[in-house]
């Protein structure tokens, strides 16, 4: 790749050479015009309505697609195969949830002002010190960003450090998540159990039932995730990036090159677990619920499969994959329950078998056989 | 035993005493030239001295008090039949391996047993592998801007861009291991031959004095290996080579000094026609 044009604006220089990117976010662009525009200003009865509930259905697979492109910068181009990715989705949607629930006041059930119900339920007399300044925003937001944040901090340092690998970080990053849903699991953890959070009323003071607010929910999660997107094309089109490639494909001879490939993983492998909890944070308030089940290390497998999918290594694969396989889940688990986890198992099986590149790859396979026999 | 190994430290005549070679006294400015520690001194033409080196595995001697001596700028070949100690050689000189006896210098000031791998590589001792690894994703271009010697920390990194005077000499380098035209070509779709270079131009890139290549032409057409060593040629005189073959037809189209090692010590030294009718290399060596 060669240097963009150093003259042209940010926006031109980091799409330079990204067909996929500008497709995407050009397609993103013109959905999230059209779904407003048809939800808000259509009336219901009309055949082009969008409901709100797709609104907030889409509104939530764009939050996983922000989701999946930060495991493929994890995966895809830094080649650590991280299983345990939704801990920091989790996080993220935990620390908004805290605001949320710090939200509701006194129009909980017991209709205790300090305390949400389930520490009123617990019959706790304060509220722990860990949940103060959560009624802020500006604090749950950076908790939003510091929680995932720090705990991937901590775990890369000691695991990269000591040049843990392959199948054993992969392990190691299960068994954290299956920590960590052990331990939300329970009441005295103080993040209400195994019910988790839920029963919001308005974030920032808008009703979160509003179809307004639903809107804007949707159309922030839309700009978060095409800002994901392009700060994450930005790193990867670095050097930075090309660095971590070189990683993933020799990193014995990244380092002896001088390169400190530990501390290469760990802010990519940081960066990524922020922009999951991100991601995290922005389903949260559009689900209305989170709960310990987020931490289900099932769900950082799909996730996986979501990467795997859509094609690794090129970021808008991901979201491909991620939208695609959660509109599969969606239908499928309207229509046959039972059959949900075989099909996403098939599914993993016939990728990895037959789609090492996922649909991206099979697209450009296409593509030049095409033109191979014009030519 | 650490103060005897102290005591004799000072006794040496070899080199200046630490708190000279610091630079902290005015007096180490004094004298004919002065000694900047982490800075080859090459100055009496020499650039690695290496002197009764010995390398024990379980007993058994890889080196044996070998000694030998690179001058500034030479391409030198080492020939010798396998297991005579070359690869253990290169160890020694980058850090890999530690001596057991004798003392290996880069230059006349630093001592290479007292460096980490880092620091050998840092101070301008590159190494290619027998195995050619290259970033296989990356094209040519991006395979040699990532082997410059730059700042390679992490932010440094996010920003970075190249300057008018990088991309030079990228270019340069990339004209010198002839592959201009595979610029843009990942590295993965070279043949074993280009990578081979790929990998020189890497090292090269990182300005090395001295250049340290194990086995080159393993693998390679007869086509490939001409070039290789019209590329080894190309180099010599701006660095220092160190060539480590087997194969002899690839040495004598090279012809220059040739260090025959035998059993981990110098069997004979000299060109290419005094080595080939020395009656002990025929017996050990070439004869077979
Ligand atoms: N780490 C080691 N442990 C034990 N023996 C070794 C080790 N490295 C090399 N040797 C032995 O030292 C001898 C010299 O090896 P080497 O330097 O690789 O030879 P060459 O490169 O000339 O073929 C060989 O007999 C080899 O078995
Ligand atoms: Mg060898």
């Amino acid at each position: 790749m060669q240097q963009p044009n150093q003259q042209k604006g940010i926006f031109a220089s980091i799409l330079h050479d990204d067909r996929g990117g500008k497709i995407f976010l050009s397609v993103l662009a013109v959905v999230v015009v059209l779904v407003s525009t048809l939800n808000l200003f259509v009336p219901e009865s009309a055949a082009l309505h969008v409901s709100t509930y797709t609104v907030t259905l889409l509104g939530k697979y764009l939050s996983f697609a922000l989701l999946a492109i930060a495991l493929d910068l994890v995966w895809g181009y830094c080649g650590i195969l991280s299983l345990g990715h939704g801990a920091f989705f989790a996080l993220g949607g935990y620390a908004m949830g805290m605001y949320l629930m710090r939200q509701i006041g006194d129009r909980g059930v017991y209709g205790n002002a300090e305390l949400p119900d389930f520490m009123v339920f617990l019959n706790w007399s304060e509220l722990p010190w860990y949940w103060y300044g959560f009624d802020q925003f500006w604090f749950a937001i950076l908790m939003v960003v510091l929680a995932p944040g720090l705990l991937a901090f901590i775990f890369g340092w000691l695991t990269f450090r000591s040049r843990v690998t392959g199948v054993y970080l992969s392990i190691l990053t299960q068994a954290l998540t299956f920590a960590l849903l052990l331990a939300f699991f329970r009441n005295e953890m103080g993040f209400g159990g195994n019910n988790g959070l839920t029963d919001f009323k308005d974030i920032l003071g808008f009703n979160l039932q509003e179809n307004s607010t639903r809107v804007s929910l949707f159309i922030i999660t839309a700009l978060a995730l095409a800002l994901g997107y392009l700060v994450s094309r930005y790193i990867v089109t670095s050097k930075l990036g090309r660095v971590v490639v070189a990683i993933r494909d020799a990193e014995d001879r990244a380092r002896f090159i001088g390169y400190r490939v530990e501390y290469y993983k760990l802010w990519v492998f940081v960066f990524s677990a922020i922009l999951a909890g991100i991601a995290g944070a922005l389903y949260v308030p559009q689900v209305g619920i989170i709960n310990p089940g987020e931490f289900s290390p099932l769900n950082s497998i799909e996730l996986v499969v979501w990467v795997a999918v859509g094609g690794r290594a090129t970021l808008y694969g991901a979201v491909i994959g991620a939208i695609l396989v959660n509109y599969s889940k969606t239908f499928l688990t309207g229509a046959l329950p039972e059959v949900w986890l075989f099909a996403l198992g098939g599914l993993f099986i016939l990728v990895t078998l037959y789609l090492p590149k996922g649909i991206i790859g099979l697209i450009e396979q296409i593509k030049k056989r095409k033109s191979a026999a014009q030519s | 035993m650490k103060t005897l190994d102290k005591l004799r430290e000072t006794m040496r005549r070899d080199r200046v005493f630490d708190f000279v070679a610091e630079g902290r006294y005015p007096f180490s400015q004094q004298g004919r030239h002065t000694v900047v520690p982490g800075q080859l001194d090459a100055s009496h033409g020499t650039i690695l001295y290496m002197e009764n080196v010995t390398v024990e595995f379980d007993g058994f001697k890889a080196l044996n008090e070998l000694t030998l001596y690179i001058d500034d700028g030479e391409l030198r070949c080492i020939i010798g039949p396998n297991g005579a100690g070359k690869t253990t050689m290169m160890d020694v000189i980058t850090g890999k391996t530690k001596l057991d006896t004798g003392t290996a210098y880069f230059g006349q000031s630093m001592d290479l047993t007292r460096m980490t791998e880092y620091d050998i590589a840092s101070a301008g001792i590159g190494r290619k592998f027998q195995k050619p690894t290259v970033f296989p994703e990356h094209s040519v271009f991006n395979n040699l801007e990532l082997a410059m010697q730059t700042d390679k920390r992490v932010w440094q990194s996010l920003i970075a861009k190249l300057n008018g005077e990088q991309l030079d000499h990228i270019d340069q380098v990339m004209n010198t291991i002839g592959l201009t035209e595979q610029r843009h070509n990942r590295a993965a779709l070279l043949s074993h031959g280009q990578k081979q270079w790929l990998e020189i131009g890497m090292l090269l890139m990182q300005n090395p004095r001295l250049l340290l290549i194990d086995e080159p032409v393993a693998g390679m057409t007869h086509q490939e290996m001409d070039k290789t060593a019209e590329l080894l040629l190309s180099l010599e005189g701006k660095h220092s080579i160190v060539v480590v073959e087997h194969d002899m037809d690839f040495v004598r189209s090279i012809a220059r000094k040739v260090t025959v090692l035998h059993e981990g010590s110098v069997l004979a030294e000299g060109n290419m026609d005094k080595v080939q009718n020395d009656a002990r290399v025929i017996e050990v060596y070439l004869g077979e």
